[in-house]
């Protein structure tokens, strides 16, 4: 199974590192990494796509813990968010096809963004299921080039945070501890 | 006030309360040695910068405070590595601090420049490079936090020279954001009652304690909850002294080299409690025939540790003492007697065939001197031991009944740990009678250290127990790969000589009736000895476990009459290795 989960890590030089270094020590399988600005100046937001067949996502969740510039985690796979992929396929297209073409992506709110003589670069946003379908019926086209980017993921509703502690309290009873 | 980033180096290291630091200088750390003399803070030379970190370690390992070590840039800071790989692996607080080359000159292979943030991201639980002064007391501060908050480990911060030679004010953090963040979730009622049910519903419990029970100081809560649930304890290697060996529940090690009647008791249970430990495969055996009958319970520090090898059917994630402090006024008082009964009978079993009641006629076993070490010490040594046969024997035949007395590397396994890390633990504690035990291929690896302890005029009683071979490869060879003795033969130099080169007194002992005799003579002259034992050269550690069998698949312990004496003394070895 994959599952997805939201980190928020320090903006810091190595950051990225610490965390794929983990990964790759632990033998854990991450899918797809996506990392950039979030809402806080300082802070950046990675998306992981992780295979948890071998290993279950609360131990990878725990080990993300575990890295000091990672400053919290979340597993949004069961949590409902949007989730969101852009991608760049350069598809051969000779001069008549085009109008063909652009039917079929417009079917999957694509679009054609650069066009050659005998290719065209479709840009596509959308879940990643979404995108593999596209890739697949422009596939016996003859795809040159393609990049994805790989997943981003947002929870809906109003705050992700407060949806988030929300699942936590239903079964919180703290025990006052000393310390 | 202002001050350099030597200074602050140094600022910290008095605020942190550090009494001893270890190192070795160089070029690219000269500024904070430099400033050293200003500081009430003993530093010891070591001969080798690995030699630093073990000792840092050792000192963290008998005080349970933070060790510190120092090393330059590039070589310097890579003959850490070995040392900050055995801190983490078994959980050490050690601060290590490196210099670096000038921050100007980051980046393009300048003179002893090495990428130790790099290198050691995976051996360290973190570790920070400083380029900007303003940055170096946060990151110190941070690396003392980070070091002894949660699951301890050790924290590299690597100083650029010019950092130690900048100017700034000198103020210190007020909280360290990262650490607090780190606090541990909370205990849940529902939890501690399930785990209560979970006692109470069993009629085979048993405690499988760790490092843990040292580590969180839960030592007499652990034995409250024994008692009073009448459950048995077994223990990790580096639990050893976390549970008095001779209290009736103590069932000794467990695991790869535990006795017979212990991993069978794990493989009958109904209940496993794993107090502070992590089911590291020298502990399990084979992970899908490992306790397959039994509930557990898993109480741990450290999250990504609870359910990573085995499943369990409850994780309590908190500190082991304050988990404990809670769960025991909900447990009922009771005592399994059927099943201590039957536990007792493999005991019983195990000690028909137990090594300490084997004659010895005319050979030297490395059991019968550390059992005899221990009978001479009245038990009362902190024992630091080495990687190898004698390390397994010292957990059977050295009974621990205090924590912090048996100090070793447990996860690593890194041959040459004994005398630094003594070195270290000597210092932290110079009260306590610091005795050494290591094979003849381990001691090698960091004998250099001889020079360090003569320097510091350490009173520490050394054992090297010399069978003339890589005992545990030849062990392994022996069993599994047809006798090959492969690159295990060893030459090594005359020990007692070596010992009179660095000015200290040794005897060569070779029969069991001289051990404790000998044992005791050192032990009343004050000052550092060495004993050179000379053993039989193929015995072999029993029960053992093969890596990867099933736990209860075991070589047992053969009812044999020993072999004929061998000769295995440095010289005989020499003669064997030149032929």
């Amino acid at each position: 199974m994959k599952h997805t989960l939201i980190a928020s890590v320090q903006d810091q030089p190595g950051v990225l590192v610490r965390v794929m270094g983990m990964f790759r020590r632990r033998a854990f399988n991450v899918e797809s990494l996506t990392v950039g600005h979030s809402e806080t100046a300082g802070v950046s937001r990675m998306t992981f796509v992780v295979d948890t067949s071998r290993i279950s996502s609360r131990i990878v969740e725990a080990n993300l813990r575990k890295l000091v510039p990672v400053l919290d985690v979340h597993d949004v796979t069961h949590v409902p968010t949007v989730s969101r992929e852009l991608a760049l396929i350069r598809v051969k297209c000779a001069e008549g096809e085009r109008s063909q073409v652009n039917d079929l992506i417009s079917i999957f709110r694509a679009r054609i963004v650069d066009v050659s003589t005998d290719t065209v670069i479709v840009e596509i946003t959308g879940d990643p299921e979404k995108v593999d379908g596209l890739v697949e019926l422009l596939r016996p086209r003859g795809i040159v080039e393609m990049v994805r980017t790989g997943k981003v993921a947002m929870t809906r509703g109003a705050s992700a945070r407060r949806a988030l502690a929300h699942e936590h309290e239903a079964d919180a009873d703290p025990l006052e501890l000393a310390s | 006030m202002k001050k350099t980033g030597a200074q602050i180096v140094w600022e910290c290291l008095v605020r942190e309360g550090v009494d001893t630091v270890f190192g070795y200088p160089g070029g690219a750390i000269l500024p904070i040695y430099d400033a050293m003399t200003e500081y009430p803070i003993h530093h010891v030379l070591v001969r080798h910068e690995q030699g630093a970190a073990h000792a840092a370690d050792g000192y963290a390992r008998a005080s349970g405070r933070i060790g510190v070590a120092l090393g330059t840039s590039g070589p310097g800071a890579t003959n850490l590595v070995t040392g900050i790989a055995t801190a983490m692996l078994d959980s050490i607080p050690v601060v290590f601090i490196t210099g670096q080359v000038p921050s100007k000159v980051l980046g393009t292979d300048a003179f002893q420049e090495a990428d130790i943030v790099g290198i050691t991201m995976p051996i360290t639980k973190h570790n920070v490079l400083v380029t900007q002064i303003e940055d170096l007391a946060p990151a110190l501060v941070e690396a003392f936090q980070i070091a002894r908050s949660g699951r301890p480990g050790p924290v590299l911060v690597d100083v650029c020279k010019d950092v130690q030679q900048a100017t700034t004010e000198l103020r210190w953090p007020e909280t360290v954001e990262s650490t607090r963040r780190r606090s541990l979730p909370q205990l849940k009622r529902s939890d501690l009652r399930k785990a209560a049910d979970l006692i109470a519903g069993a009629r085979r419990p048993l405690i499988l304690a760790g490092h843990g029970v040292i580590e969180s100081g839960a030592t007499q809560v652990l034995q409250a909850f024994a008692e009073k649930t009448g459950t048995p304890v077994a223990l990790t290697l580096l639990g050893l002294g976390g549970f008095p060996r001779s209290h009736p529940l103590c069932l000794g090690m467990m695991g790869m080299h535990g006795e017979a009647y212990v991993n069978t008791a794990i493989q009958e249970a109904d209940l496993l409690l794993a107090f502070g430990m992590r089911f590291d495969d020298r502990v399990t055996g084979n992970l899908k025939n490992y306790a397959p009958g039994s509930k557990k319970i898993h109480v741990e520090i450290d999250v990504s540790e609870i359910g990573k090898n085995v499943p369990v059917d409850l994780g309590l994630a908190g500190d082991l003492k304050q988990v404990l402090e809670a769960l025991l006024p909900s447990v009922e008082a009771r005592a399994n007697e059927p099943w201590m009964a039957r536990i007792e009978e493999g005991r019983n079993d195990t000690r028909s065939r137990d090594i300490v009641h084997r004659e010895s006629g005319d050979a030297l076993y490395a059991a019968h001197v550390i059992h005899d070490i221990w009978r001479a010490t009245k038990g009362g040594a902190v024992v630091v031991s080495d990687v190898g046969q004698h390390q397994m024997f010292e957990a059977q035949y050295f009974p621990h009944e205090a924590p912090r007395t048996l100090l070793t590397s447990g996860g690593l396994g890194t041959m040459g740990f004994a005398l630094p890390a003594a070195i270290g633990a000597k210092l932290a504690r110079p009260e306590a009678e610091v005795w050494v035990v290591a094979g003849d291929g381990g001691f090698q690896m960091t004998q250099c250290e001889l020079a360090t302890l003569m320097q510091e005029k350490l009173d520490i009683k050394i054992a090297i127990i010399d069978n003339g071979y890589l005992g545990m490869v030849r062990q392994w060879q022996e069993f599994f790969y047809n006798r090959r003795y492969a690159a295990t033969p060893l030459l090594s130099p005359d020990f007692v000589k070596l010992a009179a080169a660095y000015g200290l007194p040794a005897h060569r002992v070779d029969a069991r009736a001289d051990v404790i005799p000998t044992v005791e003579r050192v032990r009343s002259q004050p000052g550092p000895a060495l004993l050179h034992f000379v053993v039989q050269a193929e015995e072999a550690v029993y029960p053992m476990v093969p890596a990867g069998a099933d736990l209860q698949s075991m070589i047992r312990r053969p009812h044999e009459t020993p072999p004929e004496k061998t000769d295995a003394s440095g010289a005989a070895g020499a003669t064997e290795v030149a032929a």
